[in-house]
């Protein structure tokens, strides 16, 4: 993977079945469109303090289903405007995933490691490898489908397909 | 080997045999969005082309925020209206409608057999009439307006065979909501959801329609209920005829590959309600019955059809609602809007003591139009309950049918419809 590098900062620590409504609220989906305004509402009705606290590359940490509900992609933007530098969970809700991939984001399913990470963790994880490496140990994660791993190479969806149309 | 309906669907579509797991360039027949395309209009400026690549199968309905609550959502829906004169969209529908996933089937743009994405995760609503449907984001939909393609996993499917029969008072809601609480709200992650067997078959498109809808509350992809004469019946006479003539009603190979299988029989089994704060937190009524509830919203596109309101009106007829007890009515289009209003159904339900509210997604959003204030607590036939959905994440919202919502109303606390 050319354009990513490797990940470096603390764990932010959340439960199961972690929604869009709760990573971006509903009310804020058609009034705020400007990046900044949007990642400063970023978890916003699950941990008020995170948008004012996390720091670039930190990693977001969290069980089954992250990102169910809304398909609003801002759930991934308002973390990619914080420069979250991944997630980690045991499963992830499709519509998320697909959001997460189109805004560059890494995701990174590793069930059976979620829960030997604790809130604050140091994690490093190295995309090109595959390798998550924290406190418990080092643990690989399988790469993304080798169809859309271009798109996570690009950027993100619009960088990918301006390429792909020859427009960039 | 045979096939899954989906997996024949997306073959289809593209013109080569595929099967799950497989990712393929979907060419979607449709691509919804709502008032979010000015979002994807301002992501499809950025790819670098001028012109959507096929008008025709772009669907646009405002139904989020109508009439605007507000000066930036006027402008949100003014910069809409002027992409789609500009882009020449012709399937537009502006807030005099209804929500996109009534109005798409009402307009004829749902086809049996076709695959068709939308950014709104309730897009598997269209299983329900034979389609292969489901939720996108902002910006593959932008690049779903440029290029007509999108990449799409051909997903694994799990048949959900619904046995017995409904008890009374019991609708596909509490199917659904049982299926859900059952296994979870990531219970069908990622696949294709089938719902068949006898109750299935008898249920009418709007019951189907329930099921299909929820799907993504089960972390589906898609939901599906074989397509058969109801859905003919239903659809033909609304779409054009030539489009018509391409309908195939695909349904799965009796051999076909299934991820998975569950069986649910529905005898003995009563009103299910989904507790605060997930769609899977769900109980039988008996367990919930008797808390105070200060609003009730009976409507949207999972529960805001002419069904869900007679069903309503039948525990309601004649009588008031509690004291103290808010009951918000919205039809899921105007069409449906307009039956109540010539049946006598809104008078009705005015003389109950609701408040209608415009056809919409209203109070499911959270922008505008019944938000809690805070500690209040909600039941809604809706389909989400998640913290802050209702505009305040001090606020509760319960999930259930509407016959149990118009039971409440009356009640001004959870109430079982059969102990009326």
């Amino acid at each position: 993977m050319s354009k990513v590098k490797t990940i470096e900062g603390k764990a932010w620590k959340y439960g199961d079945d972690i929604n869009t409504d709760v990573i971006f609220p509903g009310k804020y989906t058609y009034t705020v469109t400007d990046p900044k305004e949007m990642a400063s509402h970023a978890m916003e009705d699950l941990d008020p303090e995170f948008a004012s606290r996390v720091q670039p590359g930190d990693v977001i940490v969290a069980g089954k289903n992250f990102g169910c509900g809304s398909s609003r992609e801002q759930a991934a933007f308002c973390l990619t405007g914080n420069q979250v530098g991944a997630v980690v969970a045991a499963s992830f809700s499709r519509i998320f995933f697909r959001n997460a991939i189109n805004a560059g984001l890494p995701t990174i399913e590793l069930p059976d490691v979620v829960g030997q990470i604790e809130a604050g963790d140091k994690l490093t994880i190295d995309l090109s490898n595959g390798l998550l490496i924290c406190k418990a140990g080092e643990f690989k994660f399988p790469a993304l489908p080798p169809e859309v791993i271009g798109i996570v190479e690009a950027g993100g969806l619009v960088a990918y397909t301006r390429k792909r149309l020859g427009t960039d | 080997m045979g096939k899954t309906f989906s997996e024949k669907a997306l073959s289809k579509n593209v013109d080569q045999d595929v099967q799950a797991g497989q990712i393929v360039q979907a060419r979607p027949d449709i691509c919804m969005s709502h008032d979010n395309s000015a979002a994807i209009s301002s992501t499809f400026r950025k790819l670098g082309v001028e012109k959507v690549k096929h008008p025709d199968r772009i669907a646009i309905v405002l139904d989020h925020c109508i009439p605007a609550a507000g000066a930036k959502y006027a402008q949100n829906h003014k910069t809409i209206r002027e992409f789609v004169a500009e882009q020449g969209i012709s399937n537009f529908h502006d807030i005099n409608t209804g929500i996109c996933h009534q109005v798409l089937p009402e307009k004829g743009l749902v086809l049996p057999g076709s695959v068709m994405v939308g950014s709104d995760s309730h897009t598997c609503t269209y299983g329900a009439f034979g389609a292969f449907s489901t939720g996108i984001g902002r910006s593959e939909a932008a690049v779903t307006w440029a290029t007509g393609e999108i990449w799409l996993k051909v997903p694994d499917t799990m048949r959900i065979t619904i046995g017995g029969a409904l008890g009374e008072w019991v609708t596909a809601k509490d199917v659904a909501l049982k299926v859900i609480g059952d296994s979870g709200a990531d219970g069908g992650l990622y696949k294709a959801l089938e719902f068949t067997g006898p109750v299935v078959e008898a249920m009418t498109i709007s019951s189907r329609m329930v099921l299909c809808n929820l799907a993504v509350e089960f972390g589906a992809k898609n939901g599906y209920t074989p397509a058969d004469d109801k859905v003919k019946q239903w659809l033909e006479p609304r779409v054009d005829p030539a489009r018509w003539a391409q309908a195939e009603f695909l349904t799965s190979d009796p051999d076909a590959v299934y991820a998975e299988s569950i069986d649910l029989d529905m005898t003995g089994v009563g009103p299910q309600v989904a507790c605060p704060h997930t769609v899977d937190n769900v109980s039988p009524i008996e367990e919930v019955s008797g808390r105070k509830i200060d609003q009730v919203f009976l409507g949207t596109c999972t529960n805001g059809r002419i069904e869900d309101f007679e069903m309503a009106l039948r525990v309601l007829s004649g009588k008031r609602v509690a004291r103290g007890v808010r009951l918000l009515v919205g039809a899921a289009s105007s069409e449906i809007y307009k039956e109540m209003a010539t049946r006598g159904m809104l008078a009705e339900f005015i003389d109950a003591g609701a408040l209608i509210i415009n056809p919409g997604c209203g109070p499911c959003l959270g922008a505008h139009q019944g938000v809690l204030a805070d500690g209040e607590a909600c039941l809604s036939t809706m389909n989400r309950n998640f913290k802050g959905r209702m505009g305040n994440p001090k606020g509760e919202i319960y999930l259930a049918s509407p016959a149990v919502a118009a039971a409440t109303a009356l009640a001004g606390e959870i109430a079982d419809p059969r102990s009326l």
